[in-house]
């Protein structure tokens, strides 16, 4: 093997190990950054603790020119600041790797790896001589290592420096100590000619039009832009960031021009209980109304969610799912909840989900759900997970129709009223399962009761068994109406008509589509169709029956996907495969395509000798 | 069961209030509690104060709970919507339907578990937030729809209909109030309609979150001998703290009042309420004094009335500067940032 052809050219990962808590945060981010402005496509996964100082966290940088939306698996350039972490960080690397540790402690079983090359870099003492203040130290030890990256990897500085600039534009005290602690550790590898050039980055004009951006963001920045005005939350990771982000946009762009006043309301609440209660109420009263939330929130509001059903209150609730059973691992993602926002809440209750697969989707998709909300008068939730709400995804810039208004559905107006003899809450004047609503103090005609209690079709009391069948029969079309207005599945068809199909949602898309790249390599063809809602449209059904094997992927231990498809379609269950994985961490596509093939080479085999 | 609407009987006669409405347009449906219930009082209280005080129906919001007390609220108003929520749960659905929409008037109703026990939580953020809404407590110390047992407001030594006694010590809603900081707290009897409308009335006008704990005894379940919240027991031991009435901008203060005793407190509106002390050491604006009056053992006295009063703290939209204008009629155009903003915001996103 020649130098020349082991040289990776913008397709490789790097890793950081630190400890949470040092700063190291705002030090990747700018690293990712730099390689992003380069024009070169990156994926970032930040996999941290659920805790604020001193355990360890890991930060991946996906360089991928080809602009692949997942994690590949791989390791190749693993920058280990964290001795705790050493053992597996030094584990992790693949083949062929580069190990960047802190030297000014030396160690030498490090050298144990023959098959990955060693760069040990003095970065506490070389920071330690040249900063005062003991957390400058820490911080400006983080900034030397994006120096001795961007050596080895070939980073264009002026990006880097620019990029300091407008990190501390309003702090620029900090800009000179920044840029010298970068300079520490690029110096560190020119000098002592420690660059072995195996992983570069060459520019490339792949991110023009491209946004880096989480989708907590992008849904809290959907929220705005769709006119939600109330939202009611409880903080738990990893949601939290949605509302600081609607937080953050309404604060900017929701005030009042010449009275400075909110033209927005969010309220903290003591509980999830509690927040959901908030959110349907101002539904009620008229408001576009939200709550985010991750799953151990939605299991608490369940009894709320069930009234917002049978009464007919449409709020969106966003599900920010993170790994469960009970507080499970706060920090790490999951597609666990699929099954309990399908259903949540006691008796006959079914809802609208929404599964965004990116922050792109999500900020399309937040205004979505609202309108659903509004239109069905009834609970919508938002199915994202911590990989997409907490991560920076490069995805197309965001988006939006000048000519958008809001679906309100249908409110009738005290001019309607006049109209009517005698109004009534659930009845179905237009025969699309779909009843009037009014909004409190606008017409003494307009009044009704909102009652979780058994009620009728006039919204009256009751506990005739015929008037209690005949609203929740309606409300159960209604649901199943809805299926054509929600995102409709995307189906992508391999080069060749094949028999195979994969079936995913959500975050997982980007490590299917890179999946079925690979296997279409090797010859292997494989329909994919990415479902993004619930109910599901009947091309979902048809997907499947037109295939004989279908691989089910999803992030849960219970095969959750699987069963609501059994339950919901008339998919034949002898022809779906389950293909799970559920330890945490964001999809990697090598996992995708090693179950895949196995899966596909043991029904080939077995055709064979059948 | 269902709900029957009550029959309407037209008397010509009957008195007109300033928009013109009689006392039974303020009627909801008809009761189906048992007969004698103390809730029914509580109702018919409700709907006179609102009829008193000229307020649209339609111009309220009506929300409850659950429970024989959290119906009330479809016994009344039948012009103003309403929300018979979930368990205890109340003061979250208030509070959002408030932040959509403050220009409406906001009462909750609510019983002692309801209150005391599910949804104790809910109760006393509402009430930290200062929400501006009238929140009854129908209070007769057992869960009357689940037929008698004890709540968390039976008295120790309390006696239930089977003849279990109740050892644990009561939560007492108004000294809670006063330590969470809600800005109105007085206390009233079912049994006595004149108190209580006026209480209705000062707390319906107070700006911010104005509870009442009404005694409303449950005759099916807890109004025996060795019950501490029967009619028989509670008349016996009440006793009367301060007076409170709500007098409207224009009307005269001294035709109502000895001014020597009564302590005028000037409201938004230009309205007062007024208060008529009964004794004269006590000061309901003083929170420490009210809380050693209320928390009192010495003494099987019920201390009623206007307890406690701060009109000086900020409402919940206040402290989220809120417009006056409602949420729920702000236009899309004023809500939507626009495309050139988006093309803003994304720059950071480089
Ligand atoms: C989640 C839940 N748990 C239990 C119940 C049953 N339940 C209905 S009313 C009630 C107690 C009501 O007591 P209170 O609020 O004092 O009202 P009262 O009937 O005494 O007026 C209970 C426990 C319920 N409706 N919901
Ligand atoms: S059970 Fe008690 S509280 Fe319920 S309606 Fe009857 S008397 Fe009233
Ligand atoms: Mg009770």
């Amino acid at each position: 093997m020649t130098d020349n052809q082991s040289i990776k050219i913008n397709d490789f990962v790097i890793k950081i190990g630190t400890v949470n808590g040092t700063g190291s945060a705002s030090a990747n981010e700018l690293l990712m950054k730099a390689i992003f402005r380069m024009g070169v496509p990156v994926v970032g996964k930040n996999i941290f603790p659920s805790n604020i100082q001193g355990l360890p966290t890991w930060y991946e940088i996906r360089v991928t020119g080809e602009g692949h939306a997942g994690r590949s698996g791989d390791v190749n350039i693993m920058v280990s600041m964290n001795p705790e972490s050493y053992e597996r960080d030094l584990d992790s690397i693949s083949i062929g790797g580069i190990l960047i540790y802190d030297s000014t402690w030396p160690r030498p079983h490090f050298m144990n790896r023959a098959d990955i090359t060693v760069i040990g870099i003095p970065l506490s003492s070389l920071c330690n001589a040249e900063f005062e203040v003991a957390r400058s130290r820490i911080l400006m030890k983080n900034m030397a290592y994006v120096g001795a990256v961007a050596a080895i990897i070939g980073l264009d500085m002026s990006i880097i420096y620019n990029l300091i600039n407008e990190t501390f534009e309003k702090k620029r005290k900090l800009i000179p100590a920044n840029i010298k602690a970068v300079g520490l550790g690029f110096n560190y590898i020119e000098e002592n000619k420690l660059n072995n050039k195996k992983f570069l980055v060459k520019s490339l004009d792949r991110t023009s039009n491209k946004i880096m951006i989480d989708g907590n963001t992008a849904a809290g920045l959907g929220a705005v832009y769709a006119g939600a005005t109330f939202g009611s939350w409880y903080p738990i990771t990893p949601s939290t960031s949605l509302m600081d982000s609607f937080s953050k946009y309404c604060n900017l762009y929701r005030k009042h021009p010449k009275t400075n006043e909110n033209l927005y309301c969010i309220i903290q609440a003591e509980d999830e209980l509690s927040a959901a209660g908030m959110a349907m109420g101002a539904a009620w009263n008229g408001a576009r109304a939200f709550t985010p939330t991750s799953g151990a929130g939605i299991s608490l509001m369940s009894e709320f969610i069930g009234f917002a059903y049978y009464a007919e209150v449409g709020l969106v609730y966003f599900d920010i799912q993170r790994v469960g059973p009970s507080t499970g691992m706060p920090t790490r993602t999951q597609q666990c909840d699929i099954n309990i926002t399908a259903y949540a809440s006691h008796g006959d209750t079914k809802h609208i989900v929404l599964y965004p697969a990116d922050p792109g989707e999500c900020f399309t998709m937040a205004a979505q759900a609202f309108d659903l909300a509004e239109r069905f008068q009834t609970p919508v939730f938002f199915l994202s997970d911590l990989d997409i709400g907490m991560n920076d995804w490069m995805v197309d810039d965001l988006e939006w129709n000048e000519n958008y208004e809001p679906d309100r559905g249908k409110i009738m107006t005290s001019k309607q009223l006049a109209d009517i003899e005698e109004y009534s809450r659930y009845l179905d004047i237009d025969g699309d399962y779909i009843p009037y609503r009014t909004l409190p103090g606008t017409d003494p005609k307009g009044a009704y009761f909102l009652r979780g209690s058994g009620h009728n079709k006039y919204g009256k009391y009751t506990e005739i068994s015929s008037e209690y069948k005949e609203v929740v029969d309606r409300l159960l079309l209604k649901w199943k109406s809805a299926a054509p207005f929600t995102p409709q599945p995307i189906i992508s068809k391999s080069l060749k008509k094949t028999n195979y199909a994969v079936v995913a949602i959500g975050s997982s898309d980007g490590a299917v589509r890179e999946a079925c790249i690979n296997l279409e390599k090797q010859g292997i063809y494989i329909d994919y169709m990415r479902i993004r809602s619930f109910p599901f449209a009947d091309s979902v059904e048809d997907f499947i029956i037109d295939h004989d094997f279908v691989f089910i992927i999803e992030q849960n231990r219970d095969a959750q996907l699987m069963n609501l498809l059994l339950t919901e379609t008339n998919a034949p269950r002898e022809k779906l495969v389950s293909i799970k994985y559920y330890a945490g961490q964001p999809l990697d596509y090598k996992f995708v395509h090693d179950a895949l093939f196995k899966e596909i080479m043991a029904n080939q085999k077995n055709k064979k000798t059948a | 069961m269902t709900s029957f609407i009550k029959p309407r009987i037209s008397r010509k006669s009957a008195p007109k209030n300033k928009i013109g409405l009689t006392r039974q347009d303020y009627d909801g449906t008809m009761s189906t509690l048992c007969a004698g219930c103390g809730h029914d009082s509580v109702t018919a209280a409700l709907a006179r104060a609102f009829f008193e005080l000229s307020i649209k129906p339609h111009k309220v919001a009506k929300i409850s709970g659950i429970g024989c007390s959290s119906k009330t609220t479809s016994y009344l108003l039948k012009e103003a919507h309403g929300a018979n929520t979930v368990h205890g749960r109340m003061p979250s659905f208030a509070t959002g339907a408030m932040a959509a929409n403050t220009s409406l008037t906001y009462f909750g109703v609510s019983g002692d578990g309801d209150s005391l026990s599910i949804g104790i939580g809910q109760m006393i953020h509402a009430m930290r937030r200062n929400a501006n809404m009238l929140y009854v407590l129908e209070n007769n110390g057992v869960y009357g729809l689940t037929k008698g047992q004890f709540s968390a407001s039976a008295d120790i030594g309390s006696v239930a209909k089977k003849g279990t006694v109740n050892d644990q010590p009561p939560i007492d809603p108004c000294a809670l109030g006063l330590s969470v900081g809600a800005s109105f707290i007085a206390r009233s009897f079912s049994g006595d309609r004149e108190q209580l409308v006026k209480l209705i009335r000062a707390g319906l006008m107070h700006k911010g979150f104005a509870l009442i704990d009404v005694i409303s005894p449950c005759v099916s379940f807890n109004d025996h001998k060795g019950s501490t919240k029967s009619y028989e027991h509670t008349y016996k031991y009440y006793s009367k703290l301060v007076h409170a009435d709500y007098i409207p901008p224009a009307e005269e203060i001294k035709a109502a009042y000895d001014v020597g005793e009564s302590m005028p407190i000037v409201l938004h509106d230009g309205g007062e309420i007024i208060l008529r002390k009964l004794d004269p050491s006590y000061d309901p604006s003083d929170r420490s004094s009210a809380f050693s009056k209320i928390t009192n053992n010495n003494t099987k006295e019920i201390a009623t009335g206007l307890i406690y009063i701060n009109k000086n703290l900020s409402d919940m939209a206040e402290q989220n500067n809120l417009q006056e204008r409602p949420l729920n009629q702000i236009p899309y155009k004023e809500l939507n940032p626009g495309l050139d903003n988006l093309k803003e915001i994304q720059k950071s996103f480089r």
